[in-house]
């Protein structure tokens, strides 16, 4: 066994290890008592936090995705360069200055937190679309166009089949990114499980901060695997490997 | 058949491309444009299928003009190669192979049959290609698969941009082999662009050599090396063009004029020929010293005779410099 899979191997262990013991310390303290003793509070928190991100993550890839395609088509290829700055600038306000701004136009709940999370799942897909279609080898492009292949018919069959996997990558992130920050909805009072975590923060009240913040995350997780299934069946098997290579 | 008429390029910034550019591809002929990178050569083969717009001038693809059809259509009667073969890696070979039957809307038992006689011509087992991807092809099977797919719904008229350029040697010239025999099946108008002078002299049945858009020459590959019309012509095809143009040339066609001498049973050291192989490579054999006499066999073994340095010299004297028209492809 080399050094490398040694150091890789121990330090996977020592966070299993962690995990577990963090597990059996906040059991032993019965720190996730709050999910079954307030089980109601806690599914209306889940379905409000699941919400949050289902929809914002939706409205998103509806934004982004088509936008991503149309800045990559001939017409609109000069106009590249702006749209992706604004998209960034986007991306580099604050999160807490979002839903600040957010809030003095849509007021406080759900619609503030889902237009703020809309805002930050724009970029990693708009970003991943238009790299999976760059990255494209103009070649094929223009043997599929030689052979008498129509606009619409390059997107579908070539493009977008081959961009797939990039494409994934970015609502993957996006989503994932959005369970953690849409803890953030209660500060304006959108709900979801954030208002158990800062409630703990608050009342120095580990129960709470647990019974939140472990959902949470195990949500992050399922659905950081969930995605990479998904891909195996949306990505065609034949551009998998070169873009895994 | 292709025939281009004042056909001019210009690209934005004043660039001509392509200048007052005239020949005629004739039906069943590979026609290969030669000459030095930048001339113009994939500009003209793209303005065929409309992937480049013509400035002035008119290209008619079997007598019809390009400008007057709709640019799908037209593009689906033309095959078309590139270097980088362009094969989809999200698509099978089989489907690779049968987009534009598949764009023409054939049925799946058509586009199934035609798979399996298509392989067959490119001699490649339909069976074990079928459900595989490009991505786990070696570049020769690739280049293949993108002949086959250029040949799929059967276009007349076919336009290869470099397609061996980018395989090893050994496998360009198999390739190439394999190419001629198929096109002795398929009989298609070919448009081939080339800036490799022995694939040139090997493919074409006539080469338009070309510099800086415009054209130097147009003729057979013969006539070409053995009466080249200006210095820029000579010096392209170099000062082996005689050696060169022995490639254009078998041993049995020696053998017709000239005559074999006769070999010598006493001397062992002996090697053998095929009465089908080019000059060019006896030649070389003949210089190489491999052995003291080179035996002219027939495809069935037979002994013809023994082949001298002399014989090409003298066949290279009096047939190819001074008689050109015998020089014709075989
Ligand atoms: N899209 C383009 N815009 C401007 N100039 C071009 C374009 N494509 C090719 N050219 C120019 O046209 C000339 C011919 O190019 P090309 O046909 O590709 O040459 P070849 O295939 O013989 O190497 C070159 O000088 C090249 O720089
Ligand atoms: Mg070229």
């Amino acid at each position: 066994m080399n050094t490398k899979k040694f150091i890789g191997y121990s330090v996977r262990f020592m966070i299993y290890a962690l995990v577990i013991f963090f597990f059996i310390w906040a059991i032993q303290n019965q720190y996730f008592n709050y999910i079954f003793s307030q089980s109601s509070t806690f599914l209306v928190l889940l379905r409000q936090h699941i919400e949050i991100v289902l929809v914002s993550s939706l409205i998103a890839v509806a934004i982004a995705l088509p936008a991503g395609i149309l800045i990559t088509r001939p017409r609109f290829r000069k106009a590249e360069w702006f749209v992706s700055m604004i998209v960034n600038f986007g991306q580099s306000i604050p999160s807490l200055a979002v839903l600040a701004l957010m809030m003095s136009i849509l007021g406080i709940g759900f619609k503030t937190a889902v237009f703020a999370l809309f805002i930050y799942s724009i970029l990693p897909i708009f970003r991943n679309t238009v790299a999976g279609i760059n990255s494209i080898d103009p070649n094929m492009v223009d043997a599929a166009k030689g052979m008498g292949m129509k606009p619409s018919q390059i997107l579908f069959r070539i493009e977008l089949p081959n961009a797939a996997y990039s494409i994934l990558a970015g609502v993957r992130t996006a989503v994932v990114l959005n369970i953690g920050t849409a803890a953030l909805a209660y500060v304006i009072g959108g709900g979801g499980l954030g208002v158990w975590i800062f409630t703990g923060i608050q009342l120095f009240d580990n129960g709470y901060l647990i019974s939140g913040a472990v959902p949470v995350t195990l949500m992050a997780v399922l659905a950081d695997f969930l995605l990479r299934r998904l891909e195996n069946i949306v990505v065609p098997k034949g551009s998998r490997r070169s873009v895994e290579t | 058949m292709i025939k281009f008429d004042h056909v001019t390029k210009s690209y934005e910034g004043g660039i001509n491309a392509v200048k007052d550019v005239n020949f005629t591809v004739e039906k069943g002929n590979i026609v290969v444009l030669l000459g030095p990178s930048g001339c113009g050569k994939t500009t003209l083969l793209r303005m065929v299928n409309r992937l480049e717009s013509i400035t002035k001038g008119t290209i008619n693809v079997n007598g019809q003009n390009s400008m007057e059809l709709n640019e799908i259509d037209l593009r689906k009667k033309i095959g078309y190669v590139i270097q980088s073969n362009g094969l989809f890696p999200n698509m099978t070979i089989e489907d690779n192979v049968m987009i534009v039957p598949d764009l023409l809307g054939w049925s799946k038992k058509e586009k199934r049959e035609r798979f399996y006689s298509l392989m067959g011509l490119i001699g490649l087992n339909a069976d074990d290609y079928r459900k595989r991807y490009p991505n786990e092809l070696s570049g020769g099977q690739q280049q293949r698969i993108g002949v086959a797919r250029a040949l799929a719904a059967d276009p007349p008229v076919m336009l290869m941009d470099e397609p061996f350029g980018a395989l090893d040697p050994i496998i360009r010239e198999k390739i190439q082999d394999e190419f001629l025999h198929i096109q002795r099946e398929v009989k298609k108008t070919i448009l081939f662009v080339s800036h490799d002078i022995d694939e040139a002299i090997k493919m074409a049945d006539k080469i338009v050599l070309m510099r800086g858009g415009e054209i130097m020459q147009f003729d057979t590959p013969s006539e070409m090396l053995a009466h080249p019309k200006n210095d820029f012509v000579s010096q392209f095809f170099g000062k082996d063009r005689a050696i060169k143009s022995l490639s254009l040339h078998t041993v049995k066609k020696l053998q017709d004029i000239i005559g074999l001498v006769e070999f010598d049973e006493t001397i062992q050291d002996t090697k053998t020929i095929n009465v089908n192989q080019d000059l060019r490579n006896t030649l070389s054999m003949l210089m190489n010293q491999e052995a003291d006499q080179v035996i002219v066999t027939d495809d069935n073994g037979r002994q013809l005779g023994a082949i001298t340095i002399d014989l090409v010299q003298k066949y290279l004297h009096f047939e190819i410099k001074g008689k050109p028209s015998v020089a014709q492809k075989g």
